[in-house]
């Protein structure tokens, strides 16, 4: 199979990852509904009405990471069931594109949810909107590491006895230097005077190393996961 | 052989623990677990390595010694590990007068460490095919290998932000007598892993044999399901 | 590739297990191009694991096993695309339409876009789907469901199909629709799995009758 091909195999698999949600609204509107009660529950469990620094992080990223536990549960769930990985293993394509398809629409999901829990979690809690913007960097390079590992895990759960289970019980200690990382470069974004860069560039450093690491980790293996 | 120098060394080393090495002035005769402490910590994880390495070489060869090593390696490492953090607990309340302190990177990037190899026991019990079971487990043993440093850098980072490393450890410019002692427990320690881990694979293998040999007489080996699914069996 | 005169299945001591439990055990067998075989034998004797083997959905566990000049596994790679696989399961996404299945399908397979959407239409006509073919899967009956499966199989014009009772969910009209894409008249190599021996062997020039845990009872001609 040529790279062209490849490439049309990895578009045509994300096009039905797309079109699949969007006709069905099976993971993205839990998602963002999970993200949004539970900013509510933090704003009663913290007693805060306003957030900053690492707080505002630690409630954001928390969130986050937690709506896309959710998405995750059920990136494989139509290949596992209906037969997709049994179709896509009698193609000549290669695994690493089923890899990449459902990486980036993991990623794609993310982003959605983010464009409509972000604005809101600032509304709810922000006292002005100025980090939002290099909060964008951030938040790319943690949707790389989620999606990268989320795949992963998620393709090991989903030929488990216990899915649901497995999947935050594998990613969670998995993620935890993600989390460092991307909390670390956020907390003085939400300084309370207005948006800090303190070690910015360093932890975005460590977020890309880790996104680098497990992008190999992820192409090495997962040809492996597809095998019966 | 090496179950002898096994005891040999840590007779030796606990030995000089004792009798030789000086009482910390502040921390009196508590410090004094850092001789089983550091070189446990680091046996976990240079095992917790090994195991990725022979996962790595399992799904690369199909070869199931490799599997089986690799569940032992992280069998024993884990067991290390609990070792660890205990040992760890009480050399904190020695220093420091807490069982446990979030401000030393290294114990807690072991805890987030022991915490993600601690699922692979569910994980590995939660897939039926043994085959499937065996190549994921070698997956999951290749990329928990490859977290274990970026986990290490992760939290060291973010320890230096909040205190520029107050405590230092305890490893720049021992005496000799110390950095003896150490040594002799460290070679105790490794030794008293490969001595378990030899011992677990004798154990698999026999087991391996023995439903081996039932197969052959035609008896329908089942054993119960939940032994059967979590621990790989030595084919050979 | 040895595309050249060897036969189309080559199998010599195949062996599957699953875990301890041997699925097939020492199959021998030759299958030269162009010729039907038949797979007969009782349910849970092997019949969909031989299948899916030479599918290169599972792999053998021993032996050796040829497929298109192709030595499983590890020159799997090579046949993929190029078997037609029709299994128990449909292998459709409910949530997409037939029609969107096999073009998915055929990208998958790296088709020429507009030669892939044109046979798509033929095989679609001939199954007598057209008509249905931009409705969900997941609205679909068995039977039409089992055709589209069919246009699947035969999406690459494989030189090789492997067939899980074709028939099966299909009416009687079906079953004449589907003919020409899968019965003897497509002029390929086939292996049919089957649980009615007289139909299967009708069109048979070999056969092979798996016993009880996959072991060879049986190899001839009907």
């Amino acid at each position: 199979m040529s790279v062209g091909q490849a490439f049309d195999a990895w578009k045509a698999l994300v096009g039905r990852d797309l079109l699949t949600e969007a006709r069905t609204m099976r993971s993205l509107p839990a998602m963002v509904l999970f993200a949004v009660t539970t900013f509510v529950i933090f704003r009663y469990g913290l007693d805060r009405t306003q957030l900053s620094g690492s707080l505002a992080g630690g409630v954001l990223w928390t969130t986050l990471l937690f709506a896309a536990v959710l998405g995750i549960n059920r990136l494989f769930v139509s290949e596992r069931e209906e037969g997709g990985f049994d179709a896509f293993r009698l193609t000549p394509a290669p695994a690493n594109v089923l890899l990449a398809a459902k990486v980036t629409s993991l990623f794609v999901y993310l982003v959605v949810l983010e464009l409509i829990v972000v604005p809101i979690f600032a509304l709810f809690f922000l006292p002005e909107f100025s980090s939002l913007l290099p909060l964008v960097a951030v938040l790319l390079l943690a949707n790389l590491g989620f999606s990268l590992l989320g795949t992963v895990v998620s393709s090991m759960a989903v030929n488990s006895t216990a899915r649901d289970l497995i999947v935050p019980l594998l990613l969670l200690p998995l993620v935890v230097p993600l989390m460092i990382a991307v909390t670390g470069a956020s907390a003085p974004l939400f300084g309370p005077e207005g948006p800090g860069y303190e070690r910015f560039g360093e932890w975005l450093m460590v977020a890309a190393l880790y996104d680098g690491v497990f992008l190999l980790v992820g192409y090495a293996v997962f040809e492996f996961l597809l095998e019966d | 052989m090496v179950s002898v120098l096994t005891v040999l060394f840590l007779v030796v080393g606990f030995g000089l623990v004792f009798f030789w090495t000086p009482m910390d002035a502040d921390q009196g005769f508590k410090q004094k677990i850092f001789y089983l402490h550091v070189p446990l910590a680091i046996v976990a994880l240079a095992g917790f390595i090994a195991a990725g390495v022979e996962g790595y070489r399992h799904i690369r060869t199909g070869d199931a010694r490799h599997d089986l090593n690799s569940y032992v390696f992280i069998h024993i490492s884990v067991v290390f590990g609990v070792a660890v953090l205990v040992t760890g607990a009480i050399w904190a309340q020695a220093s420091w007068g807490k069982w446990w302190v979030w401000e030393e990177p290294t114990l807690v990037s072991f805890l987030i460490v022991f915490l993600l190899y601690c699922t692979y026991y569910p994980f590995r019990y939660a897939i039926e095919d043994r085959d499937r079971q065996a190549r994921y487990a070698s997956v999951f043993a290749i990329t928990a290998g490859v977290f274990v440093p970026l986990n290490f850098i992760a939290v060291r980072m973010a320890e230096s932000v909040i205190h520029p490393r107050v405590f230092a450890t305890a490893e720049g410019g021992l005496p000799p007598s110390m950095m003896w002692t150490f040594l002799v427990c460290f070679a105790g320690i490794a030794l008293l892993w490969v001595t378990l881990v030899k011992l677990e694979l004798v154990g698999k293998r026999v087991n391996g044999q023995m439903s081996r040999l039932r197969r052959s007489l035609g008896e329908e080996s089942a054993p119960a399901p939940g032994t059967r699914r979590v621990s790989p069996q030595a084919e050979v | 590739m040895a595309e050249t005169d060897g036969p189309a299945i080559s199998l010599r001591g195949l062996v599957r297990r699953y875990g301890d439990r041997v699925a097939l055990d020492g199959v021998d067998l030759d299958l030269p191009e162009g010729q039907t075989l038949a797979v007969l034998g009782p349910n849970g004797s092997g019949k969909s694991t031989l299948l899916r083997v030479l599918a290169t959905l599972l792999r053998p566990s021993g032996g050796e096993a040829s497929v298109l000049g192709a030595r499983l596994p590890g020159e799997a790679w090579q046949v993929r695309g190029r078997v037609g696989y029709l299994g128990h399961q449909p292998l459709l996404y409910r949530d997409l339409t037939g029609r969107e299945n096999l073009v998915l399908q055929a990208r998958l397979n790296g088709l020429d876009r507009e030669e892939a959407a044109e046979s798509i239409e033929r095989d679609l006509e001939l199954v007598g789907m057209s008509s249905r073919a931009d409705e969900a899967v997941g609205g679909y009956s068995a039977g039409m469901r089992q055709r589209i499966s069919i246009c699947r199989a035969v999406l690459t014009r494989p030189p090789l199909l492997l067939l899980d009772e074709p028939d099966s969910n299909l009416d009687p009209e079906g079953r004449v629709a589907v003919r020409d894409l899968v019965g003897p008249a497509s002029g390929r190599t086939r292996v049919l799995v089957s649980h009615e021996p007289e139909r299967a062997l009708a069109e048979a020039d070999l056969f092979l009758r798996l016993g009880p845990s996959g072991k060879v009872e049986e190899v001839g001609t009907p």
